[in-house]
This record gives C-alpha cells, sequence and structure tokens, in this order.
C-alpha cells in the first residue's frame, strides 16, 4: 500500500473538524485555544501535501507565515485570558464569560 | 573541493509608493511605542502620540493622493511581484478606513482621558496597527497577502476590544472576539489551502488565469475553498449566521472601538470580499452569487428583526450594522459593476453614519455600561442639538432623503434591479420598512416623551446633560453630519469617485 497525498489531505480535513467542533464545544478556554492550534496545524498539513502534489515550493513556505501569525495571535490571546483570570481568582471557563449573551 | 555557485535570487522590484501609506501607518505607530517606552512618565506623551498618530494619517492620506494621481495617468498596475494591486478600488476603500480613522482618533482623544484609561500611546499605536492592516487589505492582490493583513488588523483589536481591563464586559468582548476571530481566520486558511491545491497559486490574478484558461476535472476542492473564504469573511463582514458575536462584542468593547470596528473593518472585510470574489473567481460567479444571495437574506432578516427586540441602544445599532452588512450585500450579488459601485459607495456613506451615531452615543452615557432606550426619553427638551443630530443619523441609517443612506440605498437597490435579483430587491426593500421602524422608536423616545421629574434628576441623561460636548466629539459630530448631508443632496461627487473606482474590473 503506497501512502498518496490524498491520505494527507484527508488526515489534515480530520484533524481541521476536529479542531473546529471542539472549539466550538468545549468550554474551558485552554482547550479552546489548543483547538485552534489544531486547525491551524490542520492547514499547515495541507499546504505543504499540496506543495508536494503540485511541486510547487510556495506552499511551503505559507507555512511559515502562518506559524508567525499564529504564535502572535496566541500571544495576545492569553494575554487576555490573564487579564480575565486575575478578575477572576478562579478557574478561567467559558462558563464565567456569560456577562454577554448574543 | 566543492565550489558552491552563488547565484543571486530574483527578487521582485519594489515599488514604494505602492505600499507606501501602509507604511506610514505602521511608522507612526511604531513611533508611538518607542516615544511611550522612552519617555514613559512625561504628561504631554498622550499628546504627543496623538499629534504623531494624525501626522501618520495625513501622511498616509497624501500617498494615497499621489496613487490616484498615478493612476489617472498610467492606469491600474501590480507591485511587488504582483502582491499588491494599485487601483481605484484599493483608493476608495483606502479613503474609508483614513477617514474612519482619523475621527476615530479624534473621539479617543477625549474619551481615553475622561474614563481614566492607563496607558494610553499604546491604545494609539494599536489603532494605527490595525489601520496600517486595513489599508494593505484593500490592497492585497494575493490570498497569502490578505491573511497577514487580515490578521494585521484583527490582532490589535483584540487588544482594543478588552482594552478597559477594569471592566468585565470590556474584557469578554475581547476575548469572545478573539476565539470568533480565531476561528475565522483559521476557516479563512483553510480556504486559502484548498484553492492552493485546486489551481496551484494563491495570487488573486493567477487563479483567475488559471481558471479561465483550465476546466477542472474535480471541482469539488475549489468550490469548498471558495466557500470557506466566504464564510471566513462573512464573520469578519458579520454576515448572518456568522454573526451572533456582533452584538457582545460591539456592547463590550469601548465606544469609540466600536464605531472603529463597525465603519474600517467592514470597509476591510468587504474589500477583501469584493476583490477575491471579482477578480479571481469571476468565472465561478454562477457558483458564488446563490451563496451569497442567501447570505445577503438572512443578513437582511435577521439583522432587521432583531435589532427591532433591543432595548440598548449600542446593541441595536450593532443589529442595525449587521442589516447594513446585508444591503452591501446585495451590491455584491449583483456580480457587476453598478453592484460594485454601490456597494463601494454605501460602504463610504454608512462609515460616516456609523462614526456619528456612536459619538451621539458616547456623549449621551455617563458611564460605559448603560445605553438604555430609557436614557433617550425627552433628549430633546434637555439637549435639542444632540437629539437633532443623533435623529438626522438615525434617519440616514433609515435611508430617508435628503440624506446619503438614501442614495446609498438606492443605489443598492438599482444594481440588484440590474441583475434581475428581484427577490433580493423586495426582501432589501420590506426590511428597510422594518429598519425605519426602530430608528424611528428611538427618535420618537427621545422627541415625544417627557422625562419624569426622577429621571431628570437621577437617571444617567440628567447627568449627561450637564456635561458640556467636549470639542472634538463635537468636531467629528459635525464633520460625519455635513457629509452625509452633503452625499445626500449632491451625491455625484462621491459616485464619480465610486465610478472611477471601479474601473480595474
Amino acid at each position: 500500500m503506497t501512502v498518496t497525498g490524498s491520505y494527507y489531505l484527508t488526515f489534515a480535513a480530520v484533524l481541521f473538524s476536529i479542531g473546529a467542533v471542539g472549539l466550538l464545544l468545549r468550554r474551558n478556554v485552554l482547550v479552546m485555544f489548543m483547538c485552534v492550534e489544531l486547525m491551524l496545524n490542520a492547514v499547515n498539513v495541507t499546504f505543504v501535501t499540496f506543495s508536494k502534489m503540485l511541486d510547487d515550493i510556495s506552499g511551503q513556505t505559507i507555512v511559515f507565515f502562518v506559524l508567525v501569525v499564529a504564535a502572535a495571535e496566541v500571544a495576545v490571546g492569553l494575554a487576555i485570558i490573564v487579564a480575565i483570570f486575575r478578575r477572576r481568582h478562579g478557574s478561567a471557563t467559558a462558563d464565567d464569560i456569560d456577562l454577554l449573551k448574543g | 573541493m566543492i565550489l558552491l555557485a552563488v547565484t543571486k535570487m530574483a527578487t521582485p522590484a519594489i515599488d514604494w509608493l505602492a505600499i507606501a501609506p501602509v507604511i506610514a501607518l505602521a511608522v507612526a505607530a511604531i513611533a508611538i511605542v518607542l516615544l511611550r517606552a522612552l519617555v514613559r512618565r512625561a504628561i504631554w506623551v498622550y499628546d504627543a502620540s496623538l499629534l504623531v498618530a494624525f501626522i501618520g494619517v495625513a501622511v498616509a492620506a497624501v500617498f494615497l493622493a499621489e496613487q490616484w494621481s498615478k493612476i489617472r495617468d498610467v492606469g491600474n498596475y501590480q507591485a511587488l511581484g504582483a502582491m499588491v494591486a494599485v487601483d481605484g478600488f484599493a483608493v476608495f476603500l483606502g479613503v474609508i478606513v483614513l477617514v474612519a480613522t482619523a475621527l476615530v482618533l479624534l473621539l479617543s482623544s477625549e474619551y481615553l482621558p475622561r474614563h481614566g484609561f492607563e496607558s494610553k500611546p499604546e491604545y494609539v499605536a494599536l489603532l494605527l496597527f490595525s489601520a496600517s492592516g486595513m489599508l494593505m487589505m484593500t490592497a492585497a492582490n494575493d490570498l497569502i497577502v490578505v491573511f497577514l493583513a487580515l490578521e494585521t488588523l484583527s490582532i490589535p483589536l483584540y487588544v482594543l476590544a478588552a482594552y478597559d481591563r477594569r471592566r468585565r464586559r470590556s474584557l469578554e468582548a475581547g476575548m469572545k472576539y478573539f476565539v470568533l476571530g480565531a476561528f475565522s481566520s483559521a476557516v479563512f486558511l483553510y480556504g486559502i489551502a484548498l484553492t492552493y491545491g485546486a489551481t496551484g497559486t494563491t495570487s488573486l490574478t493567477g487563479i483567475a488565469d488559471f481558471l479561465s484558461k483550465n476546466t477542472l476535472l474535480d471541482q469539488g476542492t475549489l468550490l469548498a475553498g471558495m466557500m470557506l473564504l466566504l464564510v471566513g469573511l462573512g464573520f469578519k463582514v458579520a454576515a448572518v449566521p456568522f454573526h451572533w458575536w456582533t452584538p457582545d462584542v460591539y456592547e463590550g468593547a469601548p465606544a469609540p472601538i466600536t464605531a472603529f470596528m463597525g465603519s474600517a473593518t467592514k470597509a476591510a472585510g468587504f474589500a477583501a470580499l469584493l476583490r477575491i470574489f471579482f477578480t479571481a473567481f469571476d468565472v465561478y460567479r454562477v457558483d458564488w452569487r446563490p451563496a451569497i444571495w442567501a447570505l445577503a437574506i438572512l443578513t437582511l432578516v435577521v439583522g432587521s428583526i432583531a435589532a427591532l427586540l433591543q432595548n440598548d441602544v449600542k446593541r441595536m445599532l450593532a443589529y442595525s450594522s449587521i442589516n447594513h452588512a446585508g444591503y452591501v450585500l446585495i451590491g455584491v450579488e449583483a456580480a457587476n459593476r453598478q453592484g460594485l459601485k454601490a456597494a463601494l459607495f454605501y460602504l463610504m456613506v454608512y462609515a460616516f453614519m456609523t462614526i456619528g451615531s456612536f459619538a451621539v452615543v458616547m456623549v449621551i452615557a455617563h458611564n460605559e455600561d448603560a445605553h438604555s432606550i430609557d436614557d433617550y426619553r425627552g433628549l430633546a427638551t434637555r439637549r435639542p442639538v444632540i437629539a437633532a443630530v443623533f435623529a438626522f443619523f438615525l434617519l440616514a441609517q433609515a435611508g430617508v432623503p435628503p440624506t446619503g443612506g438614501f442614495i446609498a440605498k438606492l443605489g443598492v437597490f438599482g444594481a440588484a434591479a440590474d441583475a434581475h435579483s428581484y427577490v433580493l430587491l423586495v426582501v432589501g426593500v420590506l426590511a428597510s420598512v422594518i429598519a425605519a421602524y426602530y430608528y424611528l422608536r428611538v427618535i420618537l423616545t427621545m422627541y415625544g416623551e417627557e422625562a419624569t421629574v426622577a429621571q431628570a434628576e437621577g437617571t444617567v441623561a440628567a447627568v449627561a446633560s450637564r456635561r458640556r460636548l467636549d470639542l472634538a466629539t463635537g468636531v467629528v459630530l459635525a464633520i460625519t453630519a455635513l457629509v452625509v448631508l452633503f452625499v445626500g443632496i449632491l451625491p455625484t461627487v462621491l459616485l464619480d469617485f465610486a465610478r472611477d473606482a471601479t474601473l480595474l474590473f
């Protein structure tokens, strides 16, 4: 059995879906964070796979941009969580964030 | 011994003018951060940072004017290896972003000291970083540049939404905006990946080129990519069903930031949406038009009906901004030059109306968590000028002549009629009838009902009525009101600008 590109693509799609569902369903803010990372890394796998399949290097360079952006995003996100945590003196779950109801 | 042949890497020529507006804002922001680090204790550091910010915006505006005159001479062109497009479309939306930034800076100049915010220069710097991302977004001609611009504009906004750290609502708004923003960015990025996989390029013109010359055997990947891109941008422009974060974030964030998100962020989001779908996926318009059609109908219906149920003016304005996104989507759905022109015109007028409305809300509310419609009871007798200005903005948003809002709505309806989207046209007209009701409700509250004695003495509005209108807010109100009125009476100037801006397609 040879592992073709479509295996990687399917794997990435599953990973992305796990991340998306986790982000929407889990209540713990840190787990929600990890789900965002899961989604971004699933996209990275997709980029690299397509890059290999198309024999085109630009897909792999994009991954570096994504990594940088993800790092910046996490820094800001964690800062906001810390700010909430300091005010609440409790666990950081999304259930504490209940003043505003869409 | 192995000799390594050192070959010079081929790098694209850099046309500095193409990215000069973005650089001007970013440099101003960095200068403010440095200023803050060097003279952290000086009292004048906030005023100095505001001055630097205004200079940055002015310089960016000069570069935009320079680009405009160059486009007039040599036509639209692409720079930096086709990563950046210099065209009327970018200049027009760039003007919206810069005007909104300048007005929000004016609003913030008084608002921050009054509410006792700490570490203010960072606020100004973050605002400029966000604005530079928006300018990048308007000119981006490559999906990766669009993504980077999207993040550059979003990440400072997460911080700004949560800027008032003493208020739980503000922190919550920041958190919610962050989670939803990160989610939509990831979805958008997955859309880029699938589009790249289907076409082998991320350049918008490259994708258009590829799609016009090749017929894809398997369209699934491309269509999925297109829809994911639409979902990602749908979050940014707050189109239903991707809107549920909007009321919470708009309510929780500091009022100037809400005005900024309502006007400039929406313009930048639509810039990406219009450019991606009109240039890259032009061949596939048969496939994306129904999706936009559904989004527009949902946005119009939900936006107008949900606004009816709100008792908080800030939330009502949030839903009305969702409703407005629906009208811009009508222009997008038309998918012709008429529609594009109408969408651009709408975004410009809408930016002024929103900033003006939020400026009034800032004047009325004495504290950040109180924006009940009851505070507006009998406002006309206590503060006749403010009440009149607010009534004017609400009528403009409802689309009553002779305001700019009327011309804007007329434009999108005309585009829908041209494109034979009659269902959308009817839904749009009905939604504006519903919208007129809730705008009028606020106006009637201000003019029709007298405040009770207890209210006049004890309530928020009474406190507000004793406070003087500060100069900066007054200037913002005057500018926005005059522009909305001027555009309503003499729309040709702006309409011609919008028409020239659409000549790229």
